[in-house]
């Protein structure tokens, strides 16, 4: 069979196929590296179509779950309407903007969960031999990850549609609340990358993430105003980022622009950044 | 001892290299002095310290103490230097088991700088001189391992490195690809490349290398040719299968006589095997079994196998020091 290759032309072969010193490019720049890295991260969804269930099925699951199970009591609550078909519909208004916070931000946290198990493979050395800036590999994995926070972002807003979620903002509104939500959530995934730098292994990261997403998002205005809890509750609630971006996404899509809440939003996402990203990158590179 | 040779004729020098995990040294002062070309084994049982010493050199881990250069570059302040001279290849396959054939390669292509299309054709010429055209569009984890392994190698030769490191690059394949992996890392070291590779089989070593450096409990505690290490366990044996088994018992007496040593039966009929001093010449005997009229089948020089060595030099056997 022609497979079967005699060791001397099979020498021969390898002998042609080296690459002269002289041919040899210079080594790709941080961006590229970076680019690259996200390349990898795209034709992993290809070849594993599964890692789409969490953007897909579940943000479709928590939006009717949510809209249709505690619609009709919370929504009287927040409108002040009574009980039923209606208070659904005031809920879905008050109630999409939230979910869809929600459900981005638990889905950066399998960022980390990745990251962990890349580096347990034998791949994670090549990378880190090569010439390369190292944290590229971290800054493509999370440029990929947008592509999935993106199509995860995009389902919850059309079934908020389906449901009857109706913005006054309109879709300049929409359009910029998710703009601001995926730069957010950019920042926070630096969160769980450094804990997958921290934690032995993907096990690990799952349950401290999980124990850190938990308070995070339900102590927050996703679910219910803050004006129902009690006013020790209510001081936490309101400094939370999560309510805090929550308010800026709520404004956006409502059409009520207001510089002040978009600066905390900058404010938050710069301290995270400034924080995790660099204790990220020292841990990457000690990484053994 | 390497004030006699200027760094850039080496492919690695380190002198009390040591790195801990903990409370656990696992390498503790290794003293390597490599010269440029050829096949360098470092031979160990697990948990030897080999792994630990190669991914020092190889930058991915920073050394505790000691010094080293690799390509006659510091690998504490050139670091990146050293990257772009050498490649790695892992004990575990260092590719992405969800990724094809190609896209392994063109991924490391892209980062190694060629542009995308540069990067396929260059990855789709390596596919086809390791023998793995017919499997490029197949996800990695539906490859066996031997090409997992040629996979992996070719990975490390989209740009041509002047030191590889192979850690343990047989380990788990079956012997053909064995073979084949040995062939290919043969042709490397022709084409000019310094290969730097760990082992835990005596027979690999023996096999490839011109130099090995024999490590335990994270210290070099034997270095050398493969043949001086053996003769710094002793010497071998003499073995010879006389054609008619009756002339056996005269074959052994004329043996003992001319070479003054111990002949031992072997289990058959024919064998007879007498071990020789260190230092001390076969001919002798041969000659003397051709005098006396006793024809041979066939006689053979036995040197110790490695594992001799190993349990020469550690006091225990390479695979129950761990």
């Amino acid at each position: 069979m022609s497979t079967e290759t005699t060791p001397a032309t099979e020498a021969h072969a390898i002998r042609g196929v080296l690459l002269p010193p002289q041919d040899r490019p210079r080594p790709s720049n941080p961006l590229t590296a970076s680019l690259t890295f996200g390349w990898r991260a795209m034709l992993k969804l290809k070849h594993i179509p599964m890692q789409l269930f969490d953007v897909t099925v579940f943000p479709i699951m928590m939006t009717v779950m949510f809209t249709y199970i505690f619609g009709g009591a919370m929504g009287a609550v927040v409108s002040g309407s009574t009980p039923g078909g209606g208070a659904v519909r005031e809920y879905v208004q008050f109630f999409i903007p939230g979910i869809f916070v929600q459900t981005l931000i638990m889905i950066t946290m399998y960022t980390g969960v990745t990251l962990n198990k890349d580096i347990s493979k034998g791949i994670f050395d090549r990378f880190r031999s090569l010439p390369t800036w190292r944290p590229s590999q971290l800054v493509g994995a999370l440029l990929g990850d947008q592509v999935r926070y993106t199509l995860a972002g995009t389902i919850i807003l059309s079934v908020g549609f389906i449901v009857g979620f109706r913005p006054d903002g309109g879709l300049t509104g929409v359009l910029a609340a998710f703009v601001l939500l995926l730069v957010f959530s950019f920042c926070l995934s630096w969160v769980w990358t450094t804990i997958a730098l921290l934690m032995p292994t993907e096990e690990a990261v799952m349950g401290v993430s999980m124990t850190i997403i938990f308070p995070l998002t339900f102590a927050s205005n996703i679910f219910v105003p803050t004006e129902t809890m009690p006013s020790w509750l209510r001081g936490v609630v309101e400094a939370n980022p999560v309510s805090v971006v929550v308010s800026a996404i709520r404004e956006l899509m409502d059409g009520t622009y207001d510089p002040a809440s978009l600066g905390l939003v900058a404010v938050y996402c710069a301290v995270l950044v400034a924080i995790f990203s660099p204790l990220c990158m020292v841990l990457y590179n000690r990484k053994s | 001892m390497s004030t006699l040779l200027s760094s850039g004729d080496l492919a690695v020098a380190t002198s009390g290299l040591v790195k801990r995990f903990g409370k656990t040294t696992a390498v503790d002062g290794v003293d390597l002095t490599i010269r440029r070309g050829g096949i360098y084994g470092v031979l160990g049982p697990n948990g030897a310290g080999k792994t630990t010493t190669i991914r020092m050199l190889a930058t991915l881990l920073r050394p505790d103490a000691g010094e080293a250069t690799v390509l006659g570059h510091d690998v504490f302040t050139e670091a990146k230097t050293i990257r772009e001279k050498i490649a790695l290849t892992g004990q575990f396959a260092s590719l992405d088991e969800d990724l094809t054939g190609v896209e392994n390669l063109i991924l490391l292509g892209r980062l190694l700088g060629f542009t995308k299309r540069a990067a396929r054709s260059r990855g789709m010429d390596l596919l086809e001189a390791f023998g793995l055209t017919d499997a490029a569009h197949r996800q990695v984890k539906n490859y066996s391992g031997g090409m997992r392994r040629r996979l992996d190698i070719a990975g490390s030769l989209i740009v041509t490195p002047e030191l590889m490191f192979l850690d343990e690059p047989t380990t788990g394949v079956d012997p053909r690809s064995r073979n084949q992996v040995w062939d290919i890392i043969r042709t490397l070291v022709d084409g000019g490349t310094t290969v730097l590779l760990t082992t835990q089989y005596l027979e690999e070593a023996d096999q490839l290398a011109d130099r090995l450096a024999v490590i335990d409990h994270g210290t070099v505690i034997a270095e050398g040719t493969p043949g001086q290490l053996k003769a710094q366990v002793g010497a071998g044996a003499l073995k010879v299968r006389v054609i008619d088994p009756a002339e056996r018992e005269q074959a052994a007496a004329v043996l003992r006589t001319s070479l003054g040593v111990d002949v031992v039966r072997e289990a058959d009929s024919a064998g007879l095997s007498a071990s020789l001093a260190a230092g001390q010449s076969a001919a002798g005997g041969l000659s003397a079994l051709e005098e006396a009229g006793i024809a041979l089948e066939t006689f053979a020089l036995g040197q110790p196998s490695l594992d001799e060595v190993f349990l020469a030099l550690t006091g225990q056997p390479a695979e129950e020091s761990r």
